[in-house]
């Protein structure tokens, strides 16, 4: 018997699963929870597609230009060419199986958002990531009914056998039974990026724990560009976790200011006159870091939605404003919001081919989980494009060259993290890992994170603080600011730079190469 | 100030329930239900409030912020979401925490809710070809569409129980927004298949209006999924008119 297994069930997963069953190939789709909880939910602002339908002229080319701009020329150009040409047909998919994009007349309506001289993001209010995954999750249920996609609710990923570079099987643990199962067969990982490494300090789901990304590693799965993590510019604390204003607040027309000598000053607006708050993330969120490090600037940086129109909020804001009202108390159509910047994405992750094939054969990975379109900062409206394009792209090439499937049951010892020392972990890599780096710092975090790895932790910690330590490794080789990575001892770009940080587990050592973004080495 | 947190527990595998205590003291008034789980279980050792040795809790929780539906459970009595009861709204220092009871029990506050998902595909709730997506249906959809299946409107609904012929609410906003978007050739099975499961099971107590967290308006979507479904009447010009209504 011929099946995929997928892990993750959320907009790459699904598309994943959905792509495969259309080709009457079957697949098990495992999840911890059910797809409606997944972290895909949360995605607010929109997707991005060239489909020039508000009169700008905008075209494909600009779309991959763009994108190129904001990554910082890290990712892969023949990856990008793949997507962005890709990428009006994607979202047209998604409008045609149901979800509610705003549209008039049968075309879509398209926003600015951040890094993009034209309007090409679809949206659906701030809840588009909610509106695609219900259409999704639509289009699945037809599958799992005719027996295609095969659910694995609440199971989780627990460990992974590879021998010789080939993936011989996965193991997946039922968390109602505490049975383990052991399935054979081409896997696609989709299990989003690495939040559970900064508990309660990201805009992400609590879901996440972060093990599966650690126990890939531990088993010989390369990673790339760990050192880039996004911080989205306006996010604000709620408790247990960072809660996202979406950037089509700023979309919309939300400007940023801060009090200097007791008037507002428009930072953003003053020092990037053309994009002004709508530079990309990396940018904004480093530029609020140094002007709230000014003398005069004593306070906090405010977001500022309350010239929006009526029609607006109505319109095209109305769940944020209601979010905003229900979790901070505050209506932001009548005072501005206090914002700070909070971990959003992670550009880094499983290094995968143009295909998404990764360093193990049988083993494919995309969404969040890979590292493939975004270089040093992603675009705000691309990621949702990464996951959906990249689930169907993982799927077409599992389908290849399927081994047989199977399913056993077996036992396994399954290690369990403790809640100290993820938190120590967590400590260690955001003194490292902030807005702004340099090596004083990241050797500090290295030298606490080696100091824990020795300590006497359980294994599935050691494979965590191993991956930690490979994170701290990359952003302390790369001796240069691109993108969200930004070091105040090397403030400039280095193109000698311009490559992907490879790092890979090799006992209790990290092989860190930089190699050239478009290499398909050893993939 | 300072909370006890009365949780309804019970064992996996167990078919007994007992009650447990917990003090949780803050200093935050916007703390939720949510962050005193979250909190009691990030502590190295946990204790009851006498003292005693528990074991961590057992919830489900992944959002936090009221977009996913995993933290539905009966607090102070009430079907809701534990990331959206602000402990300080309840004018009480004891926050009563049990599972929603019209689903099997796995552990302490986690329940099976599969049969949310399983009577969906009885329903058969899919589009058999794409749609042909009209500007008109656009904000029904949408609407539809922010249901979580979080369960809240069954736990409430005095006419579901699990694995009973009326399915409930939960499959009331799927079913509106595809029979708003599918052709009219696939009207005919799902509407047969409404009418079965939810049409005639519905006794129109509209608890549900009153509880879903999401505050969809459940009667509007019944009103409409009833005219496609069971009445043939036009949707959008029933929907338009329920629209110039508000």
């Amino acid at each position: 018997m011929k099946r995929v297994n997928i892990i993750g069930a959320g907009i790459s997963g699904l598309s994943a699963a959905i792509c495969l069953a259309k080709n009457g190939t079957a697949c098990c789709l495992i999840s911890s929870m059910p797809s409606e909880r997944a972290q895909s939910v949360l995605a607010e602002g929109g997707i991005n597609a060239a489909l020039d339908t508000m009169g700008e002229n905008d075209t494909i080319k600009e779309h991959f230009d763009d994108t190129m701009k904001g990554g910082c020329f890290l990712e892969s150009a023949s990856a990008v060419k793949i997507l962005t040409d890709n990428a009006p047909e994607v979202v047209m998919e998604l409008f045609r199986l149901g979800a509610p994009l705003m549209s008039e007349k049968g075309r879509l309506i398209l926003r600015n958002f951040g890094g993009q001289k034209k309007k090409r993001t679809a949206f659906a209010k701030s809840s588009t990531g909610k509106m695609i995954m219900t259409a999704l999750i639509d289009e699945a249920r037809k599958y799992e009914a005719s027996g295609l996609i095969k659910r694995y609710p609440h199971h989780e990923f627990a460990g992974i056998n590879i021998t010789d570079g080939s993936l011989d099987s996965i193991v997946v643990r039922d968390s109602r039974s505490n049975e383990f199962l052991s399935l054979a067969g081409n896997t696609i990982i989709c299990t989003g990026g690495m939040n559970g490494f900064f508990e309660g300090m990201t805009t992400g789901t609590t879901q996440n724990t972060g093990n599966a990304a650690a126990i890939l590693f531990d088993a010989g799965v390369e990673f790339a560009d760990l050192e880039f993590i996004q911080y989205h510019p306006t996010t604000v604390g709620i408790t247990g976790k960072r809660m996202l204003i979406s950037e089509a607040a700023r979309g919309e027309g939300g400007r940023l200011f801060i009090m200097r000598n007791n008037e507002k000053c428009y930072f953003m607006e003053e020092k990037y006159p053309e994009l002004k708050n709508l530079m990309p993330r990396d940018v904004v969120s480093r530029e609020m870091f140094f002007v709230k490090e000014m003398p005069e600037c004593p306070g906090e940086v405010y977001l500022d939605m309350t010239e929006l129109s009526s029609d607006i909020w109505k319109n095209k804001l109305s769940d944020l404003r209601k979010e905003i009202i229900a979790y901070l108390h505050k209506d932001p159509a009548a005072e501005p919001i206090a914002v700070s910047p909070g971990i959003h994405f992670f550009m880094g992750g499983i290094r995968v081919s143009d295909r998404h094939e990764t360093n193990i054969r049988g083993l494919f990975a995309a969404g969040e989980c890979a590292c493939k379109y975004h270089g040093a900062n992603r675009l705000g409206g691309n990621s949702l494009l990464g996951a959906a394009f990249g689930g169907k792209t993982a799927a077409e090439a599992a389908m290849k060259d399927m081994p047989d499937w199977s399913e056993e049951r077996i036992s396994f010892e399954q290690s369990v993290s403790s809640p100290s020392v993820r938190s120590r972990l967590k400590d260690i890599l955001l003194g490292g890992l902030g807005i702004a780096r340099d090596s004083t710092r990241l050797e500090k975090a290295l030298d606490e994170s080696g100091k824990l790895y020795r300590e006497d932790i359980t294994a599935i910690d050691r494979m965590r603080v191993r991956l930690g330590t490979a994170a701290l490794r990359s952003a302390l080789e790369r001796k240069e600011s691109r993108g969200s990575h930004y070091r105040t001892d090397y403030p400039d770009k280095n193109d000698k730079y311009r490559k992907l940080t490879v790092v890979k587990s090799a006992g209790d050592d990290i092989i860190l190469r930089f190699i050239p973004a478009d290499s398909e080495e050893k993939l | 100030m300072k909370y006890t947190i009365r949780i309804l527990r019970r064992d996996r595998g167990s078919t007994e329930s007992y009650i447990q205590d917990f003090e949780y003291e803050t200093e935050n008034d916007s703390d939720t239900a949510a962050t005193a789980l979250t909190s009691l279980n990030s502590r190295e050792a946990l204790t009851d409030i006498s003292g005693l040795p528990a074991r961590a809790i057992e919830w489900e929780c992944s959002c936090l912020q009221k977009k996913c539906g995993a933290c539905a459970m009966r607090i102070n009595g009430r079907p809701g979401l534990a990331c959206d009861a602000v402990l300080a709204d309840f004018g009480k220092n004891i926050i009563e925490l049990e599972p929603l009871r019209k689903f099997p029990v796995i552990c302490d506050l986690t329940v099976d809710r599969s049969i949310l998902f399983e009577n969906l595909k009885t329903l058969r709730l899919w589009l058999a070809q794409t749609s042909d997506p009209s500007d008109k249906m656009q904000e029904l959809a949408y609407e539809s569409s922010e249901c979580l299946q979080c369960g809240c409107c069954l736990e409430i609904c005095p006419n579901f129980y699990a694995g009973g012929k009326f399915f409930g609410m939960s499959a009331v906003p799927v079913t509106t927004r595809l029979l708003a978007q599918m052709s009219k050739a696939e009207y005919k099975e799902i509407s047969r298949l409404y009418s079965k499961h939810i049409f005639s099971g519905c006794g129109k107590s509209l608890a549900c209006r009153d509880i879903c967290p999401k505050k969809i308006d459940t009667e509007k979507l019944l009103v409409n999924a009833n005219a496609l479904a069971v009445w043939k009447r036009n949707g959008n010009a029933h929907f338009a008119r329920s629209v110039n209504n508000e």
